[in-house]
């Protein structure tokens, strides 16, 4: 597979949250307007593509030449943890002005399981370092697209949350929504094979 | 304190049920329940793990420092998500190969992180132990219902039993991501009818 078929792949066609369901929490929760969704998206991109590292060299050169590999989810989970941790001071010293833009979606991030998610996936489809920081970041952009969309969406829709049915006020509306995006995502299955 | 415990034990199943009213869970709900067999053996999986790491957080809640419970009850329940994606691996890799990368990532899963902080940090043990049964019985109900209603629609079977016949036409969509969403909007919507009308 080439790098351009991985990028096409992962933001359009498998797309990370509307076909492999990963990172639903954040994709619901935090998706009410567009600049909060877009500051997510954001804070995703920058953690999972350096986790994507950190976590592909802890298991190749750490964990695996030790026959380690079973102990994957529990390192992977605190070397996330810790990496967001990490980015949050040395950001807030460095950067002030990117730590108030993503400052408060930052924790958030440990318990988004699609960084933990594309981090096994990388390591399950056996990719090289390069590959693993491409499909990442591939991933981190489709992330993105995903939530921007669907917040651009439920404005319009909060706009004239006067009309709906009573019976799919709240949730239901949300899930319905995010059903015809994820239906309109299909279309571009077939690409690339 | 008898019916303090009643209540624990069935607050999860209908009032609180984590998925229809807390909204949960929502990647392994949304992502696995193509049928109904697989959404009962990640409800299953799931809820073994909420019971262990329910007890044994209530079991070390005093020892923990305030400061680091968070990363201390992570680790715990990586432990346990590990112990059973390898008894999954060695006993049921029919099960384990379909449901892949949402075992190891019920670590994420926010309801267990949500019931260790939220009820097992202040509750003794056999109180968490009755919590984490019914959160789990209320979770593996949600996804064996979802799955069971995605199964029917989309693929014509029920726990792999076909009733739709040669020739039949399955509605496709309901198995494919799409109809993931609009399957739970409709039991959400469904669930709100009902309790809305038991209040």
């Amino acid at each position: 597979m080439s790098l351009t078929m991985i990028f096409i792949s992962a933001i359009l066609v498998n797309n990370i949250v509307l076909s492999q369901f990963l990172g639903i929490c954040p994709f619901l929760g935090v998706s009410k307007k567009i600049s909060t969704a877009a500051g997510m998206g954001a804070a995703v991109m920058f953690v999972m593509t350096i986790s994507s590292i950190a976590t592909w060299l802890v298991y190749y050169k750490l964990l695996a030449p030790n026959g380690l590999e079973f102990m994957s989810t529990v390192v992977f989970i605190l070397v996330i943890a810790s990496l967001v941790q990490m980015v949050e001071i040395i950001l807030k010293k460095t950067t002030p002005a990117l730590y108030q833009a993503l400052g408060i979606y930052l924790p958030l991030i440990t318990t988004n399981c699609a960084v933990l998610g594309v981090a096994l996936l990388s390591i399950q489809k056996q990719f090289s370092l390069i590959y693993a920081v491409c499909f990442s970041l591939a991933n981190a952009i489709g992330f993105t697209l995903a939530i921007i969309l669907f917040a651009g969406l439920r404005e319009r829709i909060d706009s004239t949350a006067y009309a709906l049915p009573k019976a799919v006020k709240g949730t239901p509306i949300v899930l319905i929504t995010a059903a015809l995006l994820s239906l309109a995502f299909m279309g571009f299955s077939g690409i690339g094979k | 304190m008898k019916s303090k415990s009643l209540e624990n034990l069935t607050r999860g199943m209908f009032k609180e049920n984590p998925v229809f009213v807390m909204m949960l869970g929502m990647c392994p709900t949304l992502g696995v329940t193509t049928s109904m067999s697989n959404g009962l053996g990640m409800g299953l999986a799931t809820m073994f793990v909420l019971i262990m790491s329910n007890m044994f957080i209530s079991l070390v809640k005093n020892v923990i420092p305030a400061q680091v419970r968070i990363p201390c009850y992570i680790v715990m329940i990586a432990s346990f998500v590990t112990i059973i994606n390898l008894l999954m691996e060695a006993y049921l890799p029919d099960l384990h190969a379909k449901l892949g990368i949402y075992i190891p990532l019920i670590v994420v899963n926010c309801i267990i992180l949500g019931r260790a902080e939220a009820f097992a940090s202040k509750n003794n043990i056999f109180q968490s132990f009755l919590d984490a049964v019914g959160m789990g019985i209320g979770f593996t109900l949600a996804l064996s219902l979802l799955g069971a209603v995605r199964e029917i629609l989309g693929a014509g079977s029920i726990m792999g039993w076909s009733f739709i016949g040669e020739g039949g036409y399955p509605i496709l969509l309901f198995i494919m991501p799409p109809g993931a969403f609009l399957a739970l909007a409709a039991l959400i919507m469904g669930y709100n009818k009902i309790s809305g009308a038991s209040k």
